[in-house]
């Protein structure tokens, strides 16, 4: 069956540039709506745009880490649509010279490198946001904030490479890394900093591609997913029982899981696209290119073989450091501490992990940080602590923020190897346990850890676990050997 | 005050003498504009109060370094000046105020000078007479039954009257130079780019212009030098700096554009006006030929193109949402078509048709691409011709100044009298129109003299030249009751 599916994705990422794209004002999220609006944004009678070059230069960048060509000479175009979250009723956007062409990204999808092709990247401004009291469709009256209103916007269309749901959930996936490797998108789709948009077919059985309908409103990986299995589910019943697809667009709704028809193909707009007479063309020179390809960041899968490589991890651990650049970052710090890789990665993927999501705290806040993890991984070594007392260490670490080897100078967490007093413990509890003795000597092996247990709990967990084990061994066959 | 003497350097020479106030100048003009303005109505808004108070805050330690120090000056309507109603001379735009001031406005007042008000102009600059406006026509001071040309007539009828030294207007299609001309001042397009677009209500991007009118080119030059020069709200303004030139004129060589002279449409005694300079010329030595510029037949359709394709687009922001005139509807459909249905004048909607049509898909290759080749054809021309000349003259308007009414059944006659001032525009050139005769009824006639772009210190130099030789010193006879 997934063979027989095509889906293309339109990705709308907005630029994290401070300011808009034509005008000075601040680009965030959550603000008093209508705070961060100015006469340009606000398409005031008179006022004009100004390119943000920082969103050029993001966007190159984008283009080239998904090995696009860059337009040497592009421009930007007046798309014109009247809609009352748009100031001007156009929006500036590129039609026939975006910035970038011809890309394409490689990843994994379940161990198999899998390769999608980039159409074509190019630059626009976001919208305003309409909010509607009550009911949209019985809505009283719609209000507009346009602090969105003027964000650059970045447009990424794929080529219909895509074969399943889950492979586009896995190129969004890795896209939205990417994107966040390069600094230049949040790729926040339940935000909307990112949103996606799909064109879905099914083959023909003589193997052409049949009518393709895009679908709207994914607000997560998830929903992307979700909507396109819907989809397949419903053209395949309308192609079963006889019926036929038609070029519309539809909307998927959250609530449900299905899709719903938004317009036909007659009812779309004609854009009147023209060139913006506002701004000059954008020339963009090799210099510049070289200059912005030599500065890009080390990128997903160049990091995932390295990381296989110098040190040695399972792919599998490489994968999840490299799907997140926070906790990449972390793990390439942690070993420039000197930590060892694959210790590091234990404790990264582990137990540091479960307090970063449990704490809702970024891997790059300064609260545990790569020096903290190299102390624990040290006093392990120097039998300070036990393993067990480093995961007391860690979850105060980040309850007291405090360096590891002064919360155990403070709460006085240190492991016991002091041999004599905990043989004459070791002893005491050998004697106050004559059962578990008697175990022993019938052959139960279990009695050992029952025995190291309570030898534990007397010292309230601090004993060295590796001496307690021997000290107990020792004094059981010393029993038994007298036995004999 | 003798009207003669009432140009940017005399009154400057005045106010350093003392021998006249800013505040002396003001009472004059204000005390004009009351007399005659209900016969003329250059004005939509008049700003009495607040020029008397930018009149106390001059200082007069400041006279040497602001280029323009107390001298009145009237803006077009169709430039923001913060806190005072731009128009637009359009229903849409009545109520609305803006929160900034133009660039180039900004740039006068920081040299010194004092807006006095707002003047009158064809809806949203389409036009050529100023009858287009929504609120009322404008009189020509030379004959209070014809027209002041358009569409800055407010501006070019208030320099006329000597209501003001100085009055700034845009030109789209030759909406400075052809008002210039039916109001026998001088009036300034300079080439594209070298004065900033931002606060100017946009018609056509890629070809409105900002310039000034004034009776004298030296006060048209003085203006320039002020309000010229790199924006950065304006990605398309240049980094101009202008730098005044003396150069002999019998150094210009002058070409006649051939297109433009002895064809169907213009006036004889228009032309017979142009053959007088053509032979003044000669006598003072100056090489003067035919040039031609093979396209500039298709001008016209080209500018019908571009022009209202672009203002199709520029005007799609007055909606009724966020600012100007709302006229509420069932849903925002009903609002958009209802607020625009009412707020648009007839010629406004006709060129948002025209221009929407020309861009739709299926007819945007045969139409709006079709035209922007051409128009590189027309460039070219141009560029070609001055490979020859310094400066090409023409008429600036085939006709002299016509009655009201004359032409506003007819949009293509209409157009026709911008035949000359278009191509320029379309170039981006720089162009000038100054007075040069009056015809047989009295009625000013203006020559247009187009220059290389941004040499546009020598069109003014030249031009500046030309009037002395000519001498233009007839003015309205309205003037005479002064």
């Amino acid at each position: 069956m997934d063979n027989d599916v095509v889906i293309g994705l339109e990705i709308h990422a907005q630029l994290k540039t401070n300011t808009k794209m034509f005008c000075g004002c601040r680009t965030s999220f959550g603000d008093k709506p209508n705070s961060n609006v100015c006469p340009v944004c606000m398409a005031l009678p008179g006022s004009l745009p100004v390119a943000n070059k920082k969103a050029v230069t993001y966007t190159v960048m984008s283009g080239l880490a998904l090995n696009c060509t860059i337009s040497r000479y592009s421009k930007f175009d007046r798309k014109q649509y009247f809609y009352p979250d748009m100031p001007k009723n156009y929006q500036i956007s590129q039609y026939d010279l975006p910035f970038c062409r011809n890309g394409y990204l490689e990843f994994f999808c379940e161990d198999e490198p899998k390769k999608i092709r980039i159409h074509r990247i190019h630059l626009e401004e976001d919208t305003g946001k309409l909010m509607h009291t009550g009911d949209i469709m019985e809505s009283e009256q719609s209000m507009v904030d346009y602090n969105r209103a003027g964000t650059p916007l970045m447009e990424i269309v794929t080529e219909p490479d895509i074969s399943s749901p889950k492979e586009a959930r896995l190129f969004m996936f890795e896209l939205r890394n990417l994107l966040r490797y390069l600094g230049v998108s949040d790729g926040n789709m339940e935000e909307g900093s990112m949103r996606c948009d799909a064109n879905i077919s099914l083959k023909n059985p003589d193997g052409t591609l049949g009518t393709k309908v895009e679908i709207k409103n994914m607000n997560s990986l998830k929903s992307l997913e979700k909507a396109l299995e819907f989809e397949i589910k419903r053209q395949s019943n309308v192609i079963k029982s006889g019926g036929i697809i038609i070029q519309e667009t539809r909307h998927f709704d959250e609530r449900d899981g299905t899709t719903h028809s938004l317009r036909t193909k007659e009812e779309a707009h004609d854009y009147r696209y023209f060139p913006e007479p506002d701004l000059l063309p954008v020339v963009i020179t090799d210099e510049e290119v070289v200059s912005i390809s030599c500065n890009l960041p080390e990128l997903p899968l160049k990091k995932y073989f390295r990381f296989i490589e110098e040190f040695d991890i399972s792919k599998n651990d490489a994968s999840t450091l490299v799907s997140d650049l926070k906790l990449a970052n972390f793990f390439d710090e942690c070993v420039r501490c000197k930590c060892s890789p694959k210790e590091a990665v234990k404790w990264i993927l582990g137990d540091l992990s479960y307090f970063w999501n449990e704490k809702k705290i970024e891997p790059d806040s300064k609260i545990f940080t790569p020096s903290h993890l190299k102390e624990i991984l040290d006093l392990i070594d120097e039998k300070v602590i036990s393993i067990r007392q480093a995961k007391e260490v860690i979850e105060k670490v980040f309850e007291m923020n405090e360096s590891p080897r002064s919360i155990i100078e403070k709460l006085g967490i240190k492991q016991i190897s002091d041999e004599g007093f905990l043989i004459d413990t070791a002893k005491r509890i050998v004697e106050g346990n004559p059962k578990a003795v008697r175990d022993f000597l019938n052959g139960k092996k279990n009695a050992v850890g029952f025995l190291v247990g309570q030898l534990m709990r007397e010292t309230k967990g601090k004993a060295s676990p590796e001496i307690s084990n021997k000290i107990i061994n020792e004094i059981l066959n010393d029993l038994k050997s007298k036995e004999q | 005050m003798e009207t003669k003497k009432f140009t940017i350097g005399e009154l400057i020479k005045g106010y350093k003498n003392k021998s006249v106030s800013p505040r002396e100048v003001l009472d004059y003009v204000f005390n004009n504009i009351k007399l005659y303005q209900p016969k003329i109505n250059s004005f939509i808004t008049l700003m009495e109060e607040y020029a008397y108070k930018s009149v106390e805050s001059l200082s007069f330690d400041e006279i040497d370094s602001k280029p323009l120090w107390g001298i009145p000056v009237a803006i077009k309507d169709n430039m923001c000046v913060k806190g005072f109603k731009t128009t637009c001379s359009s229903k849409i735009l009545e109520p609305f105020t803006p929160i900034y001031t133009a660039t180039a406005v900004q740039r006068l007042i920081d040299a010194g000078a004092i807006v006095v008000g707002k003047t009158n102009l064809d809806e949203f600059a389409m036009g050529s007479s100023t009858e287009n406006s929504a609120f009322f026509t404008t009189s020509n001071p030379w004959d209070m039954d014809r027209v002041p040309g358009g569409s800055s007539g407010g501006s070019a009828s208030a320099v006329s009257a000597r209501f003001v030294p100085l009055a700034t207007g845009s030109d789209t299609g030759g909406s400075i130079r052809q008002p210039a001309s039916f109001c026998g001042v001088v009036g300034f397009k300079p080439t594209y780019g070298t004065v900033s677009r931002y606060g100017l209500v946009a018609f056509a991007s890629s070809l409105d212009q900002i310039g000034p009118f004034a009776t004298k080119v030296k006060d048209v030059e003085a203006a320039f030098s002020v309000i010229s020069g790199k924006d950065d709200m304006d990605s398309t303004s240049h980094p101009y700096k202008f730098s005044p030139v003396d150069k002999n004129i019998k150094e210009y060589k002058i070409g006649i554009i051939k297109e433009l002279y002895e064809t169907e449409g213009f006036d004889p005694e228009v032309l017979n006006s142009l053959k007088d300079v053509i032979k003044l010329l000669k006598e003072e030595g100056l090489k003067v030929d035919f040039c031609s510029l093979p396209h500039l037949e298709y001008s016209l359709p080209v500018y019908y193109l571009v022009a209202t394709s672009e203002a199709s687009s520029n005007l799609a922001r007055f909606d009724g949402v966020r600012y100007g005139l709302r006229v509420e509807g069932k849903d925002i459909i009903e609002t958009f078509l209802q607020t625009r249905g009412r707020g648009f004048g007839s010629e406004v909607k006709r060129r948002i048709m025209l221009g929407t049509y020309a861009l739709s898909s299926g007819y945007y290759d045969a139409y709006y691409l079709k035209a922007s080749k051409v128009r590189t054809l027309i460039v070219n021309d141009f560029e070609k011709a001055f490979e020859d000349y310094d400066c090409l003259i023409c008429p600036t308007s085939p006709t002299t100044a016509f009655k009201k009414g004359d032409k506003t059944n007819d949009p293509l006659s209409m157009y026709l009298s911008d035949i000359a001032t278009i191509p320029v525009n379309l170039a981006g050139l720089p162009g000038i129109s100054i007075p040069i005769g009056l015809d047989k009824k009295g009625l000013p006639i203006g020559l247009q003299i187009i220059g290389k772009p941004f040499k546009d210190n020598d069109i003014l130099n030249f031009a500046s030249k030309i009037e002395s030789i000519i001498n233009f010193e007839a003015e309205p006879s309205l003037l005479g009751g002064r």
